[in-house]
């Protein structure tokens, strides 16, 4: 008898679960449509939460804007913090917490009146000697440790009255304002010295609510913002989520609102979602040593931008959502872009093996390509690469290693031969080329080496007229590509998926989620 | 008495071997705290300024001793990648990862064991030739896919479930519940596979034995043969068992939560690893390391329990 009932449990146990499985599905398809009518519904109403979330690959490295440096941190606190003057979308530069600025005959003396409308999210107005406070704090003149590099240039900061500020420099930089927005000198209040870390505050449309690390970054709307009827959200979620291929579904889930989505699965989102396409103006390149045999010899540097299938690469690694580029520079950054450089290296197998018979490697040589694993795409690349060296004779190695090792070894150590990584946009076309300058020690990881190249951006550091500034850059730009300085691969587009109902996402040639002007409809 | 001194003994050295192990493990990596979280778009001057500011410059003893007063006093140091105390990191993610990981095991607990039970009892019938076969398959499936599969079918499909971060305990049960029974139910399946499979041979094996035969042939109800007598001797080596699940169920959260976007301990280990953050990694692995250490020495207390013969060995 109790045996039997010991049965009966069982099979009810098993028979419901069966049953509950079962029945989740066809509830789950049935909840499914209802939320999507759901969504439309509430499209069409006015009273809309405007509150978004906005997925995120990686926390931010600090909050503090002066210590900051990942990229993917300023894709978030630049909702927080402005500078003197503040980056748009094409690459130039408006105002922003200075009204308006001077620059004397010389190109030394910058004097900027400073906004007096502005207050800070801790309610405190921006005054000039937070002004003063914040390059001191960069420069390392109050005591501190020296925060950045970009303003050894400058030779003394002054603040003859309550709304005006005044930058020396030691030489004269057609750039130099480049470096006065929120990604390099973002204005932060003397008051909270000490804090901008834990609890940071700046003038931007957005403050600060919370932090949690590994989940998410809140901002709330800054009421007392500058620009007067904006923004529009009250409240922004950063959420930190790794996995590319789990984030799509969250945004199908309706538990983001905004992510990037992986090429190849644009199909599944596109009908539900808007999908937008930006040209992050980074550069995918594949790059080489050129202290080491053979690549110090422009040719072999040829051979191997000749051999190279860009093409491939755009529509197996990207699926084709990304723009061929023939030298450093996106078509993102406007008039500084030289067109038709990327049709210089079109895949010629023939020509490449007579380039390097000529260099001295008619058979071809061993060579070893260094990638880092903390994305596929760089693994992606290098497996193409290597299947169209082999052609011309080229035996290459891949060695996969963790990002902080490629970054110690090949970056900073520079023992490496080949590697394969995207450089990050910047706004301003002199940072972006500046890599490539033979003294730049920290950032030349290629070791490029060009006399010519060199005193173009010498020449355009000094030049003040916009016109000729962009013949140098232009200049600089065909040089990288006759000298092959690196294998061009694509600026590749970010997809962003979004709901239907948002409007007022921007896109920038660096990584920023503008916030600003976004709402639901 | 001495039994458990003994036991706690060994703990306490386990934790220290561990320390010293990952300590060394990480100046031996190559990879730069400072360089991984900084990137490509550091310069030099940033770099150096904040190496001074964590003390990475000091000699390496003098950080571990540094380090290992710490901990005597509870400070754990800061986290380089988070510029927080890892205390306080640790403290915030615990609840998810204890939440998932007690969750997980409950339910294992909950089908493991009737179901080895009455498959046992139904030896090579249709029924327990069903259930093995079926476990097999469960055994097989790992859990990130098995994750994503949750999420497809059960996570989208049911409005009671969220398939991204964790809504704390304190803020709402139910939207505690809603993030973490999929987690959860995602490291237990392939577990109550292995199990089921344990306590049916365990329990197997205690049929064959001469004492069944005896107290079947007494002529006891089949119902107290199973559960008071076999099931009872059965416990031991099932003991053993659920003592070393705990340790795979709080490996499985650490994939786990990657794929839900938990943030929980496993989360931070995959990070502080990644970006050579000794600080938090040491603190992480002390963790983990004392919570299997402990378990298995709760495992040990309760053998004597079960067993009173255990104690005299």
């Amino acid at each position: 008898m109790s045996k039997r009932k010991y049965w009966l449990t069982i099979v009810l146990l098993v028979a419901v679960l069966f049953i509950s499985a079962c029945s989740n599905s066809e509830e789950g398809s049935e909840k499914a449509t209802e939320s999507e009518d759901g969504s439309e519904a509430t499209a069409g109403a006015s009273d809309q939460a405007q509150e978004i979330r906005v997925r995120i690959n990686d926390d931010p490295d600090f909050l503090d804007p002066h210590r900051a440096t990942a990229s993917i941190s300023f894709q978030m606190i630049l909702n927080m913090f402005e500078g003197l003057f503040i980056p748009q979308t094409d690459g130039s530069l408006t105002e922003g917490l200075a009204e308006s600025y001077e620059v004397s005959e010389d190109g030394l003396t910058y004097t900027f009146t400073i906004r007096d409308d502005v207050t800070f999210h801790n309610g405190e107005p921006l005054t000039i000697d937070d002004v003063v406070y914040t390059f001191e704090r960069l420069m390392g003149l109050n005591g501190g440790e020296k925060l950045s590099g970009n303003f050894d240039n400058v030779a003394s900061i002054d603040a003859p009255d309550e709304k005006t500020f005044v930058m020396t420099l030691k030489e004269a930089h057609s750039n130099f304002l480049y470096s006065l927005t929120a990604l390099q000198s973002a204005i932060i209040p003397q008051s909270n010295d000490g804090e901008h870390n834990e609890n940071p505050i700046g003038t931007g449309p957005f403050a600060f609510v919370d932090y949690s690390p590994g989940a998410n970054l809140e901002l709330t709307k800054n009421e007392d913002y500058w620009q007067d009827g904006l923004p529009y959200l009250d409240n922004v979620t950063f959420v930190f989520q790794s996995d590319d291929q789990a984030a799509v579904m969250n945004l199908l889930a309706g538990e983001v609102d905004v992510t990037g989505v992986p090429g190849h699965r644009v199909s599944e989102v596109e009908d539900s979602f808007n999908i937008s396409h930006q040209n992050n103006n980074s550069t995918l390149i594949i790059t080489f040593n050129q202290e080491k045999e053979p690549f110090k010899d422009m040719k072999v540097r040829q051979a191997i931008n000749l051999a190279i299938n860009k093409q491939d690469i755009i529509d197996s690694v990207f699926s084709g959502y990304a723009t061929p580029i023939g030298s450093n520079m996106s078509p993102a950054m406007g008039e500084y872009y030289l067109d038709g450089l990327q049709d210089v290296y079109q895949r010629d197998v023939e020509k490449a093996k007579q380039l390097l018979a000529e260099a001295g490697y008619p058979d071809g040589f061993e060579t070893k390509i260094t990638v880092s694993s903390h994305n596929d795409l760089y693994s992606s690349v290098a497996q193409i690469a290597v299947e169209n060296l082999k052609e011309i004779g080229i035996d290459v190695e891949i060695e996969v290693v963790e990002w902080g090792i490629w970054l110690e070894r090949v970056y900073f150590g520079r023992d490496y031969e080949l590697t394969t990584i995207d450089l990050t946009g910047r706004p301003s076309a002199y940072e972006i080329l500046d890599d490539y300058i033979s003294t730049n020690d920290a950032e030349n990881f290629f070791l490029f080496d060009n006399q010519e190249f060199d005193q173009v951006m010498a020449d355009v550091r000094k030049e003040t007229e916009i016109e000729k500034q962009i013949d140098y850059y232009h200049r600089a730009q065909e040089i990288l590509n006759e000298e092959s300085a690196a294998v061009y691969i694509a600026d590749y587009q970010i997809l962003w998926g979004s709901k239907q109902n948002i409007s007022g996402l921007k896109s920038y040639p660096f990584w920023f989620h503008d916030m600003k002007e976004v709402k639901f409809d | 008495m001495f039994y458990i001194i003994r036991r706690i003994l060994l703990l306490v050295i386990t934790v220290a071997l561990v320390s010293v192990i990952t300590f060394s493990v990480f100046q031996i990596l190559p990879g730069d705290p400072v360089r991984t979280m900084l990137g490509t778009e550091a310069d030099e001057t940033q770099i150096e300024s904040l190496r001074n500011e964590l003390g990475l410059n000091r000699p390496l003893h003098e950080q571990y001793v540094d380090w290992i007063r710490g901990i005597f006093t509870g400070d754990l140091g800061n986290s380089i990648r988070f510029s927080m105390p890892v205390s306080v990191l640790l403290m915030e993610r615990l609840p998810v990862t204890l939440s998932v990981a007690g969750m997980a095991l409950f339910i294992v607990v909950l089908f493991a064991l009737p179901l080895g039970i009455f498959a046992a009892k139904r030896q090579k019938k249709f029924s327990d030739v069903v259930l093995s076969s079926v476990t097999q398959l469960g055994m097989a499936i790992p859990s990130f896919w098995l994750g994503m599969i949750i999420i497809l079918y059960i996570g989208m499909n049911v409005d009671f479930f969220k398939i991204n971060g964790y809504i704390p305990w304190s803020e709402s049960i139910k939207g505690a519940l809603s993030t973490l029974i999929l987690p959860a139910l995602t490291i237990a399946i392939p577990q109550i596979a292995v199990k089921f499979r344990y306590v049916r041979t365990s329990i197997l094996d205690q049929m064959q034995l001469d004492y069944v035969r005896t107290i079947r042939s007494k002529g006891l109800p089949e119902r107290i043969v199973v559960y008071k007598h076999i099931l009872k001797n059965a416990l031991i080596p099932i003991l053993t068992i659920f003592g070393l699940i705990t340790a795979e169920v709080v490996a499985g959260t650490i994939i786990v939560e990657q794929v839900f976007a938990l943030p929980g301990i496993g989360q931070l280990l995959i990070t502080s690893i990644s970006y050579r953050d000794f600080p938090l990694v040491q603190g992480i692995v002390m963790y983990i390391t004392i919570t299997v250490v402990f378990i298995n020495f709760v495992v040990d207390i309760l053998y004597s329990v079960i067993d009173p013969r255990i104690r005299l060995r």
